[in-house]
């Protein structure tokens, strides 16, 4: 799960790492009460969006000269006028994709003058199965281009999990950062503060992107992005509620209630399969014969007619969607139960498209029987191959 | 030959009382009599479990895996407890000294794995998952939640991040009349007890494995890892032929696809770099999941 900036921030200044003063604001009448609050002379308002590059994205509704995402202002009267500019429009950033997403709140921050500004990120290192920090003197940009252009500037180190960040990891990190004087007593705590609220929170990512020594020496957490492991926010109901909805697609919080795995994607073949592998490799067989998967949907080992009739209808919900590729693999989940709730799904919401059913495994035969004396137009394919071939036929056929 | 669980293996459950653990235990003792000896409950010890099944079938229950393992002589312990409570499971199952760990939970918080993973490392045992499907010598042993009913004994070794995946394998390879010498889901989870070259390496010193089948997925670099390895090996003189798939090359980056360490991040863990692994150590790369197994049997013959 993620969170915005201006949430991230008070979660790390909680555990007391430094950040700048600032104020949430969801409407332009908030701004000057919120400029009022800060003490100037410089302030930054920044579109709190769950994407990154918002200060080199673009609003759509402003002419392409217009200032990005996030914005400096040098009065209380240029932040009321930015906030206006700003709020309500959709931000295109290189990581909204082409729709953007719409700006509903804005964070008005005080400002800093930056000496450097550094790149410092916790999260969990697969290859070593710990926690690690990843850092690099080149701050500001985006880590993948200086993963891609400069590797060596880029370093990791590992934690151990029972002693915690030491003093001498947090050395390690002022090293890589070339750190010294207060910046460096800072680092002292700062790392063993970040480490704190990401193992005490279960964040699964926490990037500060700019870190930066200020003029007077010391460390700021200049911009923060934090998210949450999914399967820990049972025991974090003060981060639950930070969740925000309107950043996320409709379909997949539908989708979440009925503990769906689903990801809406660009295609118009939708799927409906069992198994997070399969789900993955029956998208790939789609576009290996030449089709484009409206969505990943795992409806896992052990759903319910009920199950398969929400997923059903999410599918059927998506307007892109020209044709259904139903793809399971009885193993524990049976076929019969998977044809039962397809049958019923179809019934309710109806069928406009092609839809191609492949069962196998456990109860195949009855699986198969039931969708035969169903009298719905469902095409039989034998197996996943065939399947694939079959929808994308059939939608081509349809256009 | 088979890795790992063999017709001798004995094998408690801890989550045994509740429905998962009930009715899978009741589909191992069905398979072959696959060697179920006890279960595990923190305040149901000194009861006795019963198979819904033919009834005839029970297990004692004992208060914690140590007492268990000292009654039962258990080798092996498969986990069904829920997430919120599983890393404490496995650890439990690591302190008794259980040598063969399986843990079939899905939605383990990833920083418990973290802990398990470094009490993992200094102890003797082995931990497969979790969020795996499990592990199942053909007619011997079947631990997890694999369908008994494709497999066959024969001579192919497999091994899968996914679960379902591990099926299509399994039935394909059936099919073609080569058969399985075990089957292995090692688990969709970033963090996880087993990773591909350790059941790669069992497979080539398995001397009934002819052959392997290998499926991994986006997210992280363990594909690649198990690709040099595979390399290295075959610079020694030890090779098998093997046929391999990556599930994923359509996910987009950025996002979770249903298991948790199937994410494309940082310009990492993609599928086309994995699929050049494999390739360039040998491998045979299918693009279609559906042809696993004629892939591997016109491979055969050459």
């Amino acid at each position: 799960m993620n969170i915005h900036e201006h949430q991230a921030k008070a979660v790390l200044k909680s555990f007391g790492a430094p950040v700048a003063e600032g104020v949430a604001i969801f409407s332009v009448d908030e701004a000057r009460a919120a400029a009022d609050k800060l003490p100037g002379p410089l302030w930054v308002v920044k579109s709190q969006i769950h994407a990154g590059g918002r200060g080199k994205g673009k609003f759509k509704e402003l002419s392409s000269d217009a200032k990005g995402g996030v914005r400096l202002a040098f009065s209380k009267e240029d932040v009321v006028k930015n906030a206006k500019e700003m709020l309500g429009n959709t931000l295109v950033t290189h990581q909204t994709g082409p729709a953007g997403k719409q700006v509903n709140r804005l964070y008005i921050e005080d400002g800093a003058d930056i000496e450097r500004e550094l790149y410092l990120s916790i999260l969990v290192n697969r290859e070593t199965g710990k926690v690690a920090f990843v850092v690099s003197t080149e701050g500001g940009m985006d880590i993948e281009d200086v993963a891609h252009s400069t590797p060596e500037k880029i370093q990791t180190l590992n934690i151990e999990p029972l002693a915690g960040v030491t003093d001498a990891d947090a050395d390690r990190i002022s090293d890589a950062l070339k750190l010294t004087g207060a910046a460096r007593t800072d680092m002292g705590s700062l790392a063993k503060i970040l480490y704190k609220a990401f193992v005490e929170k279960d964040m699964s990512m926490l990037e500060v992107n700019p870190l930066i020594v200020m003029e007077d020496g010391h460390l700021r957490v200049l911009d923060a992005k934090v998210s949450f492991d999914g399967n820990a926010l049972f025991r974090h109901p003060d981060i639950m509620e930070l969740r925000d909805t309107t950043e996320e697609d409709a379909k997949e919080i539908e989708a979440s209630k009925h503990d769906l795995a689903y990801v809406a994607l660009d295609g118009d073949i939708g799927c409906m399969v069992n198994g997070a592998g399969l789900a993955m490799a029956t998208m790939d067989i789609i576009k290996l014969y030449g089709a484009e998967p409206a969505n990943f949907l795992d409806v896992g080992g052990g759903a319910t007619t009920e199950k398969v009739t929400a997923a059903f209808k999410i599918i059927t919900a998506d307007p892109n969607v020209k044709g259904i590729l139903v793809n399971i693999f009885g193993g524990i989940m049976r076929c019969d139960v998977i044809a039962e709730g397809v049958v019923a799904a179809v019934k309710e919401v109806g069928l406009k498209v092609p839809l191609v059913v492949r069962l196998e495994g456990t109860n195949v035969a009855l699986g198969k029987k039931i969708i035969n004396e169903s009298g719905l137009n469902v095409i039989a394919a034998d197996d996943l191959d065939d399947a694939a071939q079959k929808i994308v036929a059939a939608v081509k056929e349809a256009k | 030959m088979s890795i790992l669980v063999n017709k001798d293996t004995r094998i408690i459950v801890q989550g045994l009382t509740g429905k998962t653990g009930t009715f899978h235990t009741e589909q191992a003792l069905a398979y072959y009599g696959t060697q179920m000896v006890g279960g595990v409950h923190p305040k149901k010890g000194g009861t006795t479990w019963s198979s819904g099944l033919d009834g005839a079938a029970s297990l004692p229950i004992f208060a914690s895996v140590a007492e268990a393992r000292d009654a039962t002589k258990a080798d092996a312990s498969v986990i069904y407890v829920p997430p919120a409570g599983a890393g404490a499971a496995i650890i439990e199952a690591i302190d008794a000294e259980i040598p063969f760990i399986v843990c079939i939970t899905e939605g383990i918080p990833v920083l418990d794995m973290v802990k398990v993973k470094a009490r993992l490392e200094t102890s003797n045992s082995r931990l497969l998952g979790p969020n795996c499907p499990g592990i199942l010598t053909p007619e011997e042993c079947k631990i997890g939640i694999m369908p008994g009913s494709i497999f066959k004994k024969g001579s192919v070794g497999v091994v899968s991040r996914s679960g379902t995946l591990t099926y299509e394998a399994v039935f394909q390879t059936t099919q073609v009349g080569l058969g399985q010498t075990t089957a292995v889901g090692i688990g969709g989870d970033p963090v996880k007890g087993t990773e591909f070259i350790d059941m790669l390496e069992l497979f080539l010193a398995d001397p009934e494995t002819k052959s392997m089948i290998m499926i991994g997925e986006i997210g992280g670099s363990a594909e690649e890892d198990a690709a040099q390895f595979l390399k290295d090996e075959a610079r020694k003189g030890r090779s098998k032929p093997t046929v391999g798939f990556i599930a994923g090359v359509t996910a987009p980056p950025g996002r979770t696809m249903g298991h948790a360490g199937a994410i494309v991040s940082g310009g990492k863990g993609g599928a086309e770099d994995k699929i050049e692994a494999m390739k360039s150590a040998g491998i045979i790369v299918s693009p279609s999941p559906a042809r696993l197994g004629t892939t591997l049997a016109e491979l055969l013959k050459g």
